[in-house]
């Protein structure tokens, strides 16, 4: 046992796994702090929140804090930056680290001055005692914070904050406003070259030919090993007209290998699929009470990650060695991909962030970065630049799988929910690289002699993972059953997608208990209180209910309200939404409210920022996107065939934070998406007067149910 | 066939050397070394090259270089005066209106447009005039309200 009353194993897990002090802080620079988190920015405002906690522990203003760019040469391994565990993981540990850095300053300070360290305070980083600043402060020390942890000094209670737990501006937007460069695409490094890749013409294809092209000056090398095909040359413009050169001119031999994208479902339903118990609480009794019963079957279709941005990446080998600028969300498991494929020992193998735009899961970062590794080998000493096409970054990036859900309940005679089924079908959601062994990278798995990526794993089968995150009704059902199919054949590559599972099986179970709830002659609202004990669940949906004004909605002809509420993962965040839709002559957002409790907060306009972006995104989502194919590739390869809500179709979004201040931190980036989605479907249901369960809610789609009806 | 074109970038009169089809966007990145347009599709459909050609906010990917010859260009880095940002700058950053903030200087770029054909517009108008700009971070409730509020400040 250690002063505090901390053990080595309760520390947080992120400082547990980089243990000293000086990974984490350096007062090298006079009057700054650089803080070294291994959790990146990617328009989260992660690194604001971050930068806050640093400077409320240490007593430093928050203009003096920089954050060190992340990189697998100096930065602790933090894992991979999703989750919306960054809060938790990285502040975690900073406030640790933070406050013990304090603790020390203060306590050498004592010493010095020959007093006792309740006599001083620190003020932007400088020690005080009431008559005014002492002279010595962190850069006085001329030491590296350099011993390891434990012990641990206890961090200030949130009732003290003065910097923390206030809306604080974004560090990394005056950058972005004003077009200073910041992102990987504006990197320039001497001697750059640029590299754009050949994508096969189809999922399963094979390269039969390629003529050898002569090329005009300025293109250097022409890359092909088995059926990764790619150019190398002196300007970007020079890289796209070879590769389309090329394109044309290689011949393929292509095979179907995707399925029906109009019976999505029946394929979902028939592939092989492992099925794992995901919740088993058998109660016979109230099984035995259920005098009503409900059955309904939901699906998603594939789901694009539609960053603004196509991903970009640059390396350079130098000897043996590489270095890698990527924007991937997990460098550290970059690396170590990057060299179990090509056979490199990992210290060989540098990987450093540069931001790139908005990420909302596993998307094509890793890829390019892979592409660039390969590419700069053929130019030893020479950076390597690629860029991706936008048709490739809709068409060869990982996407959010596609899924089906069937749910059966029973009412009791007073219409309460007894007895629950639920089974859920899914590719997996976790292909990130290295999972299961696997270095999982585009461009190695078309190197010949390669095996193709294999089905993405899912994880222990828990409500809080993969396909079947909040597959598990958040309500009070006493005989409980819920089970996942994993697919064994994956057709169309996936991975994590934001809120992985839960955003379609909040949206199912959500519609649903407006099923149930009509079925039993309740209101929406009334029902799920009336299957909810846990207070802080209560009490979201009563503030969404109340932001909305949902006990004195109009009932109009054609317009319709819905609400939607989850934990997420069972564990983390509580958000109810409430949607205002109108259907006339299409399905329009009006309207979303929604509530949150996420624990403390850190930057309230930060948590606001990304619940409303979640909630948009949601909405794009549930009302437009759909990954679409043929019988071998993708084709929603353009903004036109992919589209996204626009601004003239985004609805008015309102978020209100439920203030928990003794809560830990439980992240925001996520929770939005279920709720929202569970929302509108109720709300269209409501307006149209039809349900329709299969996703995305297109104009189309509630259209044809109505003339089905 | 190279050939020499001037164009005028952010007021001052510049001569580049590339074949007349190639993107205006290209030319500002790569040879002009301006990070502010950035690419995104290519294809004219996403905003994030949106620069001002004249008075009027257009895409730069799909534009050859030879047809902004005539017109002024200007983008994101050329709309701070005196070292103040423009108003849309400003509201942007008073707002946080952003997210990754990669299609934050294509969005500035129409809304400046906007503003100078039409001093105070109403909701509706700027979201029409967005229309041509995607975000995928789900900040436009942010941004719109940026524009509004940038509308009728002094400074452009």
């Amino acid at each position: 046992m250690l002063p505090g009353g901390l053990v080595t194993d309760q520390l947080p897990p992120s400082l547990a796994a980089n243990p000293r002090l000086d990974g984490w802080l350096d007062f090298s620079t006079r009057g700054l702090v650089t803080v070294r988190p291994g959790k990146v920015e990617y328009g989260q405002g992660v690194w604001t929140a971050l930068a806050q906690i640093a400077a409320e522990e240490l007593d430093v203003r928050l203009d003096q804090v920089r954050i060190a760019p992340v990189s697998t040469a100096g930065s602790p391994d933090e894992g991979v930056t999703s989750g919306s565990r960054s809060i938790e993981d990285s502040g975690g540990a900073l406030r640790f680290v933070c406050a013990q850095a304090r603790a020390d300053l203060l306590a050498a300070a004592a010493a010095r001055l020959e007093t006792g360290p309740a006599t001083l305070s620190v003020r932007g980083g400088e020690v005080c005692t009431a008559a005014g600043g002492t002279g010595l402060s962190y850069w006085s020390a001329r030491r590296r914070p350099g011993r390891a942890v434990p012990p641990g000094a206890p961090a200030k209670p949130p009732a003290r904050w003065s910097v923390a737990g206030r809306s604080v501006p974004r560090i990394d937007l005056p950058d972005k406003v004003t077009g200073r460069p910041r992102f990987l695409h504006d990197l320039v490094l001497p001697g750059m070259l640029f590299g754009r890749v050949v994508r096969p013409p189809a999922v399963d294809a094979t390269l039969l030919e390629v003529p050898d092209l002569a090329h005009p000056p300025g293109v250097l090398a022409q890359v092909r090993s088995g059926d990764f095909l790619a150019v190398i040359a002196e300007s970007d413009r020079a890289a796209v007209a070879a590769a389309g050169r090329l394109a044309r001119a290689s011949r393929w031999a292509v095979r179907d290998s995707l399925p029906d994208e109009r019976d999505l479902k029946g394929f979902l339903l028939a592939a092989p699929a492992q099925p794992e118990a995901v919740l088993q609480r058998r109660d016979p009794a109230a099984a035995g009470r259920v005098t009503q019963r409900l059955a309904a079957e939901f699906s998603r279709p594939f789901i694009a990650h539609a960053s603004l941005a196509p991903s970009c990446a640059v390396a350079r080998w130098d000897g043996d060695a590489v270095t890698v600028w990527a924007h991937s969300q997990g460098i550290f498991a970059l690396r170590r991909a990057l060299a179990a494929g090509l056979g490199l020992d990992p210290a060989r193998v540098t990987v450093r962030h540069v931001e790139g735009a908005g990420v909302y899961g596993h998307n094509a970062a890793d890829d390019a970065a892979a592409d660039a590794v390969l590419l700069a080998r053929e130019v030893p000493g020479r950076p390597v630049r690629v860029l991706w096409s936008r048709a490739d970054e809709l068409g060869w990036g990982p996407v959010g799988p596609a899924m089906v859900a069937r749910l059966s309940a029973g009412l009791d005679a007073a219409g309460r929910i007894q007895a629950w089924r639920q089974d859920v079908w899914s590719n997996g959601f976790i292909g990130r690289p290295g999972t299961g062994g696997e270095p999982r990278l585009l461009a190695l798995s078309h190197l010949a002699g390669a095996a193709p990526i294999p089905p993405a794993l899912d994880g222990p089968p828990s409500g809080a993972m993969g396909a079947s995150r909040n597959a598990v009704p958040g309500y009070h059902i006493p005989d409980l059953g819920v089970t996942r199919h994993r697919l064994l054949a994956m057709p169309v590559r996936t991975s994590s997608l934001r809120s992985l599972g839960a955003f379609f099986n909040v949206f199912a179970i959500e519609s649903f208990m407006d099923e149930l709830a009509a079925a039993a002659g309740a209101d929406p609202v009334a029902f799920r209180l009336a299957h909810l004990a846990d207070p802080r669940a209560r009490r979201v949906i009563e503030a969404a209910a109340g932001l909305a004004g949902w006990a004195t909605r109009p009932r109009g002809a054609g317009t319709g309200w819905g609400l939607g509420y989850a934990r997420y993962k069972g564990v983390a965040g509580y958000c109810a939404a409430v949607a205002e839709v109108a259907a006339d002559t299409a399905i329009q957002l009006r309207r979303l409210w929604l509530a949150v409790d996420v624990g403390r907060v850190i930057n309230p306009d930060g948590v606001i920022n990304q619940v409303e972006g979640g909630a948009l995104q949601s909405a794009s989502w549930a009302l437009r996107e759909r990954v679409r194919f043929d019988r071998a590739r993708i084709t929603s390869v353009t903004w036109d065939s992919y589209p996204i809500l626009r601004f003239s179709e985004v609805p008015e979004v309102t978020v209100r934070i439920v203030p928990v201040p003794g809560q830990p931190e439980t992240g925001a980036g996520e929770l939005a998406q279920g709720p929202v989605a569970g929302a509108i479907g109720n709300a269209v249901a409501d307006a149209a007067g039809v349900r329709v369960r299969d996703l995305p809610l297109t104009t189309e789609q509630v259209t044809r149910a109505i003339e089905e009806s | 066939m190279r050939e020499d074109i001037q164009i005028t970038v952010n007021g001052v009169a510049r001569v580049v050397s590339c074949e007349p089809e190639t993107p205006l966007l290209d030319v500002l990145r790569h040879d002009l070394g301006l990070a502010g347009p950035r690419f995104g599709c290519g294809a004219g459909l996403c905003g994030a090259c949106f620069v001002l050609l004249g008075g009027s906010a257009r895409s730069s990917c799909d534009l050859p270089v030879s047809a902004a010859a005539g017109q002024p260009v200007t983008t994101v880095e050329g709309l701070a005066t005196a070292g103040r940002l423009h108003p849309v700058q400003q509201a942007v950053l008073d707002e946080q209106a952003a997210q990754c903030g990669y299609c934050t200087s294509g969005i500035i770029m129409s809304a400046v447009a906007l503003l100078r054909a039409t001093a105070a517009p109403t909701e509706a108008e700027v979201r029409a005039a967005l229309d041509g700009n995607l975000c995928r971070c789900g900040s436009h409730q942010r941004v719109i309200r940026a524009v509004l509020r940038a509308a009728g400040r002094p400074g452009d």
